[in-house]
């Protein structure tokens, strides 16, 4: 067995608002092998974004982590003081955005930017860290690098912003990278470059990849492992193959179904009723039910559990309790 | 192509140009061409999708032929009558017949109007109900997009983005049209809700018969949707075919790679792939000859040199490319 590299223990993640304290991340578990590639998928809303940003430390002010660790590599972030993360973050766990404008400074050359980790994270020279920047944009697939480090964002297309900020990431040779939809604001063609590049990477870099995404196809190229989020819970989790071959949760049925096949002409769409809850709804038992086809009494009363399909594949919900009795003769999966 | 009787919306030979201007006398130094030379006969009753990358003038397209953009060159011929030099009081009773949905419908509604004011906005311009029939109207349409007679007074803030969208649907009905554009309808949505909404948008085009010019760059919706799509780049058309001949076999090298840089939803399956290289280039500057050749993997010499001619390579379907 592959030792895990991250593992997130019942994290709870609330934001202070009018309303009072909100949890937005209800309790996630997972964990992360190395080499290995999580998507965390889910509608907006649904807490994926807030589950990178709280394992980055990079929540917004009225944002904090009530409960559960973050275990990585034997030290939990949770607890370490700021400089101990800051000197962690960019260097040992990087992250990429999904607009890379808003994250690239509009003010400094891509040079600057690229040399700033290295120089901070690596001590190098200005000039050593000039020459290894042109090194990281050559690998990224940018033409022409030397000249390019001295141009400002604004200079470059969608897809080569993308590939800076990638590279910037990357400068410090990340154990981990978390990309938080990195290829929704591009077009097809360039989304499709640059999910191959992150697959060339993280096998060369060795590192394993957090990406959160809301398109299931992209998860399907990329993804060794998924989590589907719902409303701010985990409710499934399992090998990418089992997702997609053979969901246990009706959400992520419903997902899959609400996605037309390119492939397919005869594809029968398939939307889930209802809307996303806010934030501030209550809801009773399990959060999906009242979009849920199958909600049955107990749905409505009693928040499942995680029940196991196999020892890689589980999910929240009762559907899968009778299963869980034929197969396991009354023995009720634990949590995971 | 089909007879002639069963064609709306004649489009022949659009272009739209934007200048840009520079220097301290702001004299136009050169054009976008956002769109560049489109011919295209919409039939009644289907739905024709465009596709294509951002910047390749899909939306600007749709804006045109609304008569939300003024013509560079070209002419607009709706159900017989040449529209192209209309002017705006010469254009209302065609407005009637086409409407738009956007893709933002935030920004679409006005955010200190109800949204039975907003709706009810349309009746007062287009026809001459009295104040108690615009509301029966209104609430009879709210209720056909899936809203509720209670979602009356309240305000756009107040709804999601899906219940949103279709306000902007009731909007775009309201009086009836026969042509609607759809911008981007779906792709700011949760793919759950995205979903409903296609639904939607396919159970009115039944009832109301109406015909669909859907501009996407999703090729999994546009298939899911669409009688025949066009593929666009860089303002010009690169290839035109019914909906399944287009995703079984296309023809056109940028179709191709488009279709095959979709990420499938499906795990196990290895699949051929084609990547382009580079970025799309400006459409200040467009590549002379075909606009594609510098991206494209089978381009020959005179691909840089001539644009390639607009040719049906068999029935219903049309392309673009020297070398196909």
């Amino acid at each position: 067995m592959i030792e895990s590299i991250l593992s997130v223990n019942n994290m709870v993640t609330a934001f202070k608002t009018s309303d009072g304290l909100l949890p937005a991340v209800r309790g996630a578990s997972f964990s992360v092998k190395k080499g290995e590639t999580l998507c965390i998928v889910g509608e907006s809303g649904c807490g994926k974004s807030i589950t990178a940003l709280s394992i980055m430390g990079l929540l917004p002010s009225n944002g904090k982590v009530t409960e559960g660790s973050v275990m990585f590599e034997n030290k939990d972030l949770l607890t370490l003081k700021k400089e101990d993360m800051r000197s962690l973050r960019g260097n040992e766990i990087s992250m990429i955005f999904q607009e890379p404008m808003t994250a690239l400074n509009p003010v400094f050359t891509v040079g600057y930017q690229i040399r700033e980790p290295l120089m901070i994270h690596h001590r190098l020279s200005k000039r050593e860290a000039h020459q290894k920047g042109i090194e990281l944009l050559k690998r990224v697939g940018i033409p022409s690098p030397a000249s390019r480090m001295n141009q400002y964002p604004h200079e470059l297309s969608g897809g080569m912003r993308q590939r800076v900020m990638i590279a910037i990431a990357l400068s410090c040779n990340p154990k981990l990278l978390v990309a938080d939809e990195p290829t929704t604001a591009l077009d097809v063609t360039i989304q499709a470059q640059i999910i191959d590049l992150l697959n060339d990477l993280k096998r060369d870099f060795e590192m394993s990849l957090i990406m959160i995404t809301h398109d299931m196809g992209v998860v399907a190229e990329i993804a060794d492992r998924v989590i589907v989020m719902y409303a701010g819970e985990i409710i499934e989790n399992g090998t990418v193959s089992e997702i997609f071959n053979s969901p246990q949760h009706p959400y992520t049925r419903g997902l899959l179904s609400s996605v037309p096949n390119v492939d397919d002409p005869d594809f029968h769409l398939n939307p889930i009723a209802g809307s996303l809850p806010l934030l501030n709804e209550k809801i009773s038992g399990c959060r999906f039910h009242p979009r849920c086809p199958h909600a049955m009494e107990k749905c409505k009363a009693v928040s499942p559990v995680t029940f196991e399909a196999t020892p890689t594949h589980s999910a929240r919900c009762w559907l899968m309790e009778d299963e869980e009795v034929r197969q396991h003769g009354g023995q009720r999966a634990g949590t995971l | 192509m089909a007879d002639s009787a069963q064609v709306l919306y004649s489009v022949k030979g659009v272009k739209k140009y934007y200048p840009v201007k520079g220097g301290i006398l702001r004299r136009v130094k050169n054009h976008v061409k956002a769109v560049d030379g489109i011919s295209v006969d919409i039939l009644k009753g289907e739905t024709l999708g465009v596709v294509g990358e951002s910047g390749c003038g899909k939306s600007t397209l749709g804006r045109t032929i609304l008569g939300l953009e003024q013509l560079t060159e070209g002419n607009l011929v709706y159900n017989g009558t040449n529209i192209s030099g209309y002017s705006k009081k010469e254009l209302k009773p065609f407005k009637k017949e086409m409407q738009m949905i956007f893709q933002d419908p935030y920004a679409s509604l006005n955010p200190k109007q109800t949204v039975g004011e907003a709706l009810e906005e349309v009746f007062i311009i287009h026809t001459d109900l009295r104040g108690n029939e615009r509301r029966e109207k209104v609430i009879r349409l709210l209720k056909e997009v899936g809203l509720t007679e209670e979602h009356f007074d309240r305000y756009p803030h107040e709804f999601s983005g899906g219940q949103r969208q279709r306000i902007g649907i009731a909007r775009a009905i309201a009086i009836n049209p026969s042509f609607i554009v759809c911008d981007e309808p779906v792709s700011a949505l949760d793919v759950s809700i995205q979903a409903q909404v296609i639904k939607l948008l396919k159970d009115l085009q039944e009832k109301h018969e109406l015909t669909y010019l859907f501009v996407s760059h999703d090729l999994g919706v546009v298939r899911h949707l669409c009688n025949r799509v066009l593929v666009m780049y860089l303002g010009q058309m690169v290839e035109l075919a019914p909906v399944d001949r287009l995703y079984e076999n296309p023809v056109h090298p940028y179709t191709e790679a488009l279709l095959s840089s979709i990420p499938r939803p499906v795990v196990g399956v290895k699949r051929e792939r084609i990547r382009l290289q580079g970025d799309l280039p400006s459409p200040t500057n467009p590549p002379t000859g075909c606009p594609f050749h510098t991206r494209c993997p089978i381009a020959k010499d005179h691909c840089a040199v001539e644009r390639p001619k607009w040719r049906e390579i068999e029935k219903g379907h049309y392309i673009a490319c020297h070398e196909r």
